[in-house]
């Protein structure tokens, strides 16, 4: 294997990484030796066809799911071998994740699920909390439940939640694919200017060319390989 | 972390109260049933071991005469021979107001008297000084409100530790008092005994030692206490349905909470331990109020359970509830284990979820299906290991599993059997609503299935024990017309009395039946042997259940003995057998009577051979036969004699009333533990419809969609549950019939010593099918409201959503 060092400012590392689904009897490769490297502060876009494996490497990438070969070092943790509770504490404290079905606590506020992840993670900014909360345009909408929420809102809830407890990286699957094209743009721009402020980079998985522009650097996968 | 997580997790249940309330609810219910229970069993052992273990010392081994007494010779053998042994002279004690339990012991020897001395009042004249003194008789202070008359009474010694009814003293007093001098009923073999002393057995082969749980009364009342268990245990049971169906359903509808907190990296083992942090604090608070609930219905049942035992068992029982710890914990231990036990599986399955993709709608009903299999293989194991048990074994307990194997097997088969029948009715569908209707019918049966068997058990017990009791009723009636067969029974206050009414009555014709009996010792118990004057009265009405030829004529000649059903099961003895009345004392069975509501042993001979085989057989009760119509004129005029001052007179039809009135009472119990398990399956019906109630949003939107109103729909839920409860129903009535019959025929033989007759009500089936219906049209009725009055744009949402 080739030796790579961490240069000091590199957060995410992904090398070689392999990944098979099997099933039914039959085992498919879904991601072949994707390798790739991503600064701390820097934004990257990763596109590509239904089916190329963008939502599997996210996963990789959070700590939700298992690779068969290659490794993944976020912030110098390898990711290989790690147990349970790393794993978790990984989540919790270094890596943030907007989901395309917003994934909100329907039992807590707006309020309350924004400040939910940071909370858990033991990091609560009240400052930060309240700006990001205003600049969302939630202030008004803190005492509603999700099911009292437009998409849009439900979706700017999520970021504010991921971005509450200031992660290093922040991982964000099509995140406004839920939504309809004017809402889409203006919650994107949103987005990338909080995630500008906070200092955290930026993996996030979108079809939309235009927004892939508006970041530092695009990759395409390609039937799980990066083209 | 934690607060955060745990905060994230008790937020579903605020945002979902009436889901809140249904847990704590159905948990309240199953704990307060049982706890209920429990301490009605606990004051009534409690009150037990005032009676047996002070007095008796039955904690230890006693020495009993086979029949007879211990003549004062054999004590004194075999204290020489190194024995250490305590004698115990035990008796009734006639007073004006009945009797009393009069009870002779060693004040030196007997192993528990000092404690009591020790543990009483400090107020009262109980001393050392006291103790040593023979002359003394100790009595319970309400004992002593009882007796009216104090003349003729040793001096007295007040303690709360001497059961009520009871006198105790020492020894040498207590056999004057009985005139039974060098007499003892039983010696208790003191725990600490020197080594190498020669069997008991071989030493004195005509006594035999009794365990303290080989007393009689235990026995009987235990049965009474494992009845009232497992009925207690019914209804935690049919409660932990309704905590299963609530757990499970908090835990599904919050599996993307737990997705998404893992997701923002809460560990799995600590997700874990949160939701059992969660469950337990429910099942404490749950639990508490379960307690306060079990409290209330025990002291609002446990004067109805005192008769019963002393109606029964004529076992004394308190009538006041005290607080234990014992029982406190418990109610909360087993409220916390019923919680643990009925979540179980939905833990695990949090355990096992996976981080990312949810099992489809489909992979779920698959594991319903293969779940309803394994569910029924299980039932008929359990059916076949109870009958196996009963064959194998006898007795209480193997008819108790016998019970129980039937019971849940049944209920286990219930799913696969219900969905067996939707699917025959989903082939016959013609109209494709009717299709839908059955097919969803079916794809709902995993939600209510366990509502369902909860329904189940409540019914199927309701017909078991409710047939067992009208049957038993309908057998007391018939049994009393034919053994209260005197128009006016009277009761004088002493012999001389009764010997001037005698002749007074038979001036006026009316035949006079004395009633006059004597106890005998008997394997360790009191044999009461009736001496009755020949009489047609007998000879055509006394309820024989077994009787050979010329059976009368040979009582009467004094050859023969008629003996009760309780003595001829228990001793297996039964017409052309001998009886050993006392050692010298032998008679041929000839008859065997029934003897209802009444737990001793009884004999029959005719009245010149008890008076020559026993002394001290008062003669103050007869039974008067007259015309109906005289029976009135008769007391008037017995009243107004002045001579017959003091006279107790009761009439047929009054006692006949008053001993129904016990009867009754006796199942007061029975009926309300009955009417309650039935509401606790009532309402597991209504929390599983509520659960079901979001599920089934996204299967009823489509069909809305497609043009039916949503009245419509709303009427065909409220169907479904009608059908789905009378389906149950129909199963219930042979197992409720099954059950009737193992109460009346194996768990009444061992718990009352008789057998009675099954008799069969359809009415009462068809009113509890009512009920039944009842409770669930009212279960259904919440969710079809909420059904028709439904905003459209909720179910818009479905569509919004897919999920
Ligand atoms: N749990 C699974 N089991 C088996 N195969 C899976 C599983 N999850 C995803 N796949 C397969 O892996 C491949 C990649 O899936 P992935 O979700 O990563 O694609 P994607 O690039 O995110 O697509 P889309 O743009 O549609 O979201 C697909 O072919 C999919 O069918
Ligand atoms: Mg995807």
């Amino acid at each position: 294997m080739a030796d790579w060092e961490m240069t000091d400012n590199t957060l995410l590392q992904i090398r070689n990484v392999s990944k098979c689904y099997s099933g039914l009897g039959e085992s498919r490769a879904v991601l072949r030796d994707v390798s790739l490297d991503l600064q701390a502060g820097k934004s990257i876009a990763l596109t590509g066809e239904s089916g190329s494996g963008k939502s599997t490497l996210l996963h990789l990438v959070g700590a939700l799911d298992y690779y068969d070969s290659g490794e993944i070092k976020i912030a110098g943790t390898n990711l290989t071998n790690l147990n349970d509770s790393a794993r978790s504490e990984l989540r919790r404290n270094t890596v943030s994740l907007v989901f395309q079905q917003f994934n909100l606590v329907p039992s807590l506020n707006v309020a309350q699920n924004i400040s939910l992840h940071a909370r858990l993670a033991n990091r609560v900014d009240q400052t930060w909390i309240t700006s990001l909360t205003s600049r969302l345009g939630l202030t008004e909408l803190s005492d509603r439940y999700p099911e009292q929420l437009s998409g849009g809102q439900q979706q700017r809830v999520a970021i504010g939640r991921a971005l509450a407890v200031r992660p290093k990286l922040l991982l964000a699957d099509e995140p406004t694919g839920n939504l309809d094209e004017v809402t889409s743009t203006a919650v994107m721009d949103l987005m990338l200017n909080l995630v500008h402020e906070s200092g955290a980079a930026l993996f996030l998985v979108t079809h939309s060319v235009q927004v892939a522009n508006q970041l530092d650097r695009r990759v395409h996968l390609s039937a799980g390989k990066i083209a | 972390m934690k607060r955060a997580a745990l905060g994230a997790l008790l937020s579903h249940w605020w945002r979902h109260p009436l889901q809140l309330i249904t847990l704590l609810t159905g948990l309240a219910l199953a704990t307060g049933l049982w706890s209920a229970v429990q301490a009605i069993n606990g004051e009534a052992k409690a009150s037990y071991n005032l009676a047996t273990s002070e007095i008796g010392a039955r904690q230890n081994e006693t020495l009993v005469p086979k029949t007879g007494f211990i003549p004062l010779s054999r004590y004194v053998e075999l204290r020489r021979s190194g024995w250490r042994l305590s004698p115990v002279l035990e008796g009734r004690w006639p007073q004006n107001t009945g009797s009393l339990r009069l009870i002779g012991v060693d004040l030196l020897s007997h192993p528990t008297f000092s404690n009591m001395v020790e543990n009483s009042d400090s107020e009262s004249s109980f001393s050392l000084d006291a103790l040593s003194s023979q002359e003394q008789l100790f009595l319970n202070p309400k004992t002593l409100e009882q007796l009216t008359v104090h003349v003729d009474l040793p001096p007295i010694v007040q303690s709360d530790q001497i059961p009520i009814d009871v006198a105790l003293g020492d020894i040498s007093l207590v056999e004057r008092l009985l005139q039974r001098p060098g007499q003892i009923t039983r010696m208790i073999i003191l725990p600490e005994q020197p080594l190498g002393l020669h069997p008991l057995e071989d030493l004195a082969p005509e006594l035999q030692r009794q365990s303290y749980d080989a007393g009689q009364m235990s026995r009987l009342t235990d049965s009474f206490h494992l009845n009232l268990t497992a009925f207690g245990l019914l209804s935690f049971a049919v409660g932990l349905f309704i905590v299963h169906g609530s757990v499970s359903l908090g835990i599904e509808q919050r599996r993307g909470l737990f997705r998404t907190l893992r997701a923002m990296g809460v560990p799995l083992h600590l997700l874990t331990v949160l939701l059992l942090c969660e469950l337990l604090l429910i099942a404490i608070v749950a639990g508490s109020a379960g307690l306060v609930l079990g409290y209330l219905i025990a002291a609002a049942l446990l004067p109805d359970v005192s008769a019963t035992l002393s109606g029964l068992y004529g076992a004394t029982v308190e009538g006041s509830l005290n607080l234990r710890p014992g029982w406190l914990i418990s109610g909360i231990a087993m409220a916390v284990v019923g919680t643990l036990i009925a979540s179980t599986q939905a833990i695990t399955n949090i355990y096992k979820m996976p981080l990312l993709a949810t099992p489809g709608l489909q992979a779920r009903a698959q594991a319903a299906s293969s779940q309803q299999y394994g569910m029924a293989v299980l039932g008929l194991a359990l059916m076949a290991f109870g009958t196996a048990s009963m064959l194998v074994f006898d007795g209480l307990i193997a008819g108790f599993a016998l019970l129980a194997g039937m019971m849940l097997g049944t209920a286990l088969m219930l799913p696969l059997l219900l969905s067996w029948v939707l699917t025959l009715g989903l082939r016959n569908a013609r109209s494709a609503l009717g299709e839908w209707i059955w097919a969803d019918m079916r794809a709902q049966l995993p939600g209510i299935s366990l509502a369902l068997m909860a329904l189940l058990l409540a019914l199927a017990t309701n017909i078991g024990v409710g047939t067992m009791v009208s049957s038993f009723r309908l057998t007391f009636l018939g049994w009393m017309d034919q053994r209260l067969s005197a128009e006016l029974y009277v009761t004088a206050k002493d012999e001389d009395q009764a010997q001037k009414l005698v002749l007074w009555l038979t001036r006026r014709d009316i035949t006079v039946l004395p009633i006059r009996w004597s106890e005998v010792p008997f394997h360790g118990t009191k044999l009461r042997i009736y001496g009755v004057q020949d009489d047609p009265t007998y000879r055509e009405k006394w309820p024989m259940l077994q009787v050979q030829n010329g059976a009368w004529d040979r009582v009467s000649n004094g050859t023969a003995v008629m003996i009760n059903e309780q003595l001829a099961r228990r001793r297996n003895l039964w017409p052309g057998d001998d009886l050993n009345l006392t050692p010298s004392w032998k008679m041929t069975v000839v008859g065997v009577y029934s003897d209802y509501g009444n737990p001793h042993e009884q004999a029959i001979v005719t009245l010149p051979v008890l008076l020559r085989h026993a002394d001290n057989v008062p003669n103050l009760r007869f039974g008067l036969r007259l015309p109906p119509s005289g029976v009135q004129n008769l007391i008037k005029e017995i009243q107004q004699e002045s001579d017959f001052e003091g006279i107790t007179m009761v009439d047929q039809n009054d006692l006949k009333a008053r001993s129904l009135a016990v009867f009754d009472r006796t199942f007061v119990v029975t009926g309300a533990l009955n009417l309650l398990t039935l509401g606790v399956a009532g309402f597991a019906i209504l929390t599983s419809l509520l659960t079901l109630w979001n599920m089934r949003l996204p299967q009823l939107a489509p069909i809305w969609a497609l043009g039916i109103t949503r009245r419509q729909l709303a009427w065909l839920e409220l169907w479904r549950s009608l059908a789905l409860a009378a389906l149950t129903a129909l199963l219930a009535l042979p197992l409720g019939l099954l059950l009737a019959w193992l109460l009346l025929s194996v768990i009444n033989v061992e718990a009352f010593g008789w057998k009675l007759p099954m008799y069969i009500f359809p009415l009462d089936w068809l009113r509890l099918l009512v009920m039944a219906l009842v409770a669930a049209a009212i279960a259904a009725a919440i969710p079809a409201r909420k059904l028709a009055l439904i905003k459209p744009s909720e179910l818009l949402k479905v569509f919004a959503h897919e999920r």
